[in-house]
């Protein structure tokens, strides 16, 4: 589904990510895990295409014989990948159902104009994004809220609208940037089903970055665990929790 | 419900075009030119809307784009023998001045007039959207003030270039004699036409798509928005829009120059754009009428005054201070609300006592 081939992303002088290779498979989902500064978002920041490599490819698809490496972000999500931030971006000027609903824009076939004409064709596509959004909004519990501005909803109700939003673009891999960040231990545990659930009913790939151990032990079926940039452990969830170099990097050496 | 909004909407439609109709006969010429003007305004405030409003791009390039769209409907509407008499210093290129309007023989002067006139404002705007299109694919990779400035500068560019093609624009002596449209029922039919145009585009995917990229850049790009072309389609469509109002301008006061499209026009347009609300087309409508018609009642204050105690001297351009005043308070109070949180603070503050 993905491979991250040697990425290496350095901002003058400092290597933010250093010779990163992983490789995620299709209904997979994977976790990336590392002390704060690691490197993880920027991990996702080049997968999606905010920043281009400085070295190394991304390799996506059935059989990953397709190039993304340095493609602009909107060509990437097209393509298939789309993401959650780790501090929220929600359009948070506009309602809720906006929000989800632009997530179907790069879906549309209709044109401006025969946007601007209310053409059948249009009118058309726009009922079904309007269906999809509802449903999708139902399916995160924010159907009562779609009127609301999306700045106005507590923060747990707004990371759920992030992953709404992102649905809404018909991803088949999905990249969760600390999804549980703030939530409490039954909030958390609402989260994994939650992600369990939309990861069977959409066939995703799941690709997150969690805090929480609790959360990235409970769900995920391979664990990479970056410290200053560097890969220092892989495997499942009981390897890497007993990994050495893993504890140390978390819990500093003696 | 759906229709029934529909009819509404075009209930108000009608029942505004006999207002006018019948306006258009009460008012006197100095009037209807205020009640067009106030159309024209209409116009360019939505245009700037919707590239800094809704879409978020801080463009000042207004006055350029009109400029390009009053040329265009002045050249092409204008007699031949009115091009000859402007054009005294400098000869008019011939293919422009033996551009001759349409003359279809069977159909009565007033058909051909109306049609001629339809195309003419429809290439100042195709023409100013063209412009647009050229200037946005450079300079709408810059953001926030960069693009600003570019855009003023740009505008200043077309205005410095229509000083120097005489043979195309008569130069600094500008152009007299530009046929009149003054029935009011002209400029505000396109006013209402842009009103619903822009409302029918913000209500779409792609007016939606707008929004996102005004709210987050960074998060319309993540859910698949091509950030460059959506850029480039509002910036044309509200160069476009600029154009139109232009032509328009020019129709209804007879007489351009270059100086007429100084950056105070595309100040006077933001000054619409900022009271009336960024992404608020009403607001803006209602603005635009405020605005126009008080920046003629407001004549007096540039007149020599008699305060009863004291005379003062002609003040020129005082009208205007009224303006910045109103735009500071404006910009003071309406940031982040803040006009409701101090009302809601001193409500607080009664209410402990």
């Amino acid at each position: 589904m993905l491979k991250i081939d040697d990425v290496t992303m350095q901002f003058g002088g400092v290597v933010a990510v250093n010779g990163f290779t992983a490789q995620i498979d299709e209904g997979q989902i994977v976790g990336l895990i590392g002390p704060n500064g690691a490197g993880k978002t920027t991990v996702f920041n080049v997968i999606t295409g905010v920043y281009s490599p400085t070295k190394g490819r991304i390799l996506y698809g059935p059989d990953l014989n397709e190039d993304i490496t340095g493609k602009r972000s909107d060509q990437i999500t097209n393509l298939g990948i789309c993401r959650t931030f780790q501090n929220i971006r929600l359009f948070k000027e506009l309602s809720v159902m906006d929000n989800v609903f632009i997530g179907n824009h790069l879906r549309l076939k209709s044109g401006l104009l025969s946007s601007l004409l209310r053409l059948p064709h249009y009118r058309k596509e726009e009922a079904e994004a309007y269906e999809k959004a509802s449903y999708l909004l139902k399916k995160v519990g924010l159907y009562e809220e779609r009127e609301e501005k999306a700045y106005s909803l507590p923060y747990g109700m707004q990371r759920r609208l992030e992953i709404a939003r992102a649905l809404a673009t018909e991803p088949k891999l999905l990249l969760l940037d600390e999804p549980a960040a703030g939530m409490n231990p039954q909030e958390t545990q609402d989260l994994m089903e939650f992600i369990v659930e939309i990861k069977d009913e959409f066939n995703l790939t799941i690709f997150l970055i969690e805090h929480h151990m609790d959360f990235v032990m409970g769900i995920c079926e391979h664990i990479y665990v970056l410290d200053h940039g560097m890969m220092i452990s892989q495997g499942n969830p009981s390897q890497v929790q007993t990994d050495q170099r893993v504890i140390e990097a978390y819990l500093g050496v003696e | 419900m759906k229709d029934k909004k529909v009819l509404k909407y075009l209930i108000l439609i009608i029942v505004s075009l006999v207002v006018l109709a019948i306006l258009n006969n009460v008012l006197d010429s100095y009037q209807r030119r205020i009640v067009n003007l106030c159309a024209v305004y209409i116009i360019l405030g939505l245009s700037m809307n919707l590239v800094n409003g809704f879409t978020g791009l801080f463009s000042l390039g207004q006055a350029g784009f009109m400029a390009v769209g009053a040329y265009t409907v002045s050249i092409l509407t204008m007699t031949r023998q009115m091009k000859e008499m402007n054009f005294y210093m400098k000869p008019m290129m011939p293919f422009l001045l033996n551009l001759s309007s349409l003359n279809i023989s069977f159909l009565p002067a007033y058909v051909n007039d109306f049609i001629w006139f339809l195309f003419a404002l429809l290439m100042g705007g195709i023409l100013a959207a063209l412009f647009g299109l050229l200037v946005g694919a450079p300079v709408l990779k810059l953001t926030d003030d960069y693009l600003a400035i570019a855009t003023l500068g740009f505008s200043e560019i077309i205005r410095i270039v229509i000083i120097n093609l005489q043979t195309v624009t008569n130069g600094a002596l500008g152009l007299k004699g530009i046929p009149v449209k003054t029935h009011l029922l002209w400029s505000w039919s396109i006013a209402i036409l842009t009103i619903v145009f822009i409302s029918l585009l913000m209500k779409g995917s792609y007016g939606k798509a707008f929004k996102a990229i005004r709210e987050d850049e960074i998060a319309a790009k993540s859910m698949g928005i091509n950030l460059f072309k959506h850029k480039v389609m509002s910036f044309s469509l509200g160069s476009f829009f600029a154009g139109v109002g232009g032509g328009l301008l020019a129709v209804s006061i007879g007489t351009i120059d270059p100086t007429l499209f100084k950056f105070a026009l595309t100040f006077n347009i933001l000054l619409i754009v900022v009271i009336g609300g960024m992404g608020n087309i009403w607001g803006t409508v209602a603005s635009a009428i405020v605005v126009t018609i008080a920046m003629e009642a407001l004549r007096f204050l540039d007149e020599p005054m008699n305060l009863g105690f004291m005379k003062t001297d002609a003040l020129p351009g005082l009208r205007m201070v009224v303006f910045s005043l109103i735009l500071m308070l404006v910009i003071i109070f309406k940031k982040d609300n803040a006009l409701k949180a101090n009302f809601e603070r001193i409500r607080g503050r009664y209410a402990k006592n």
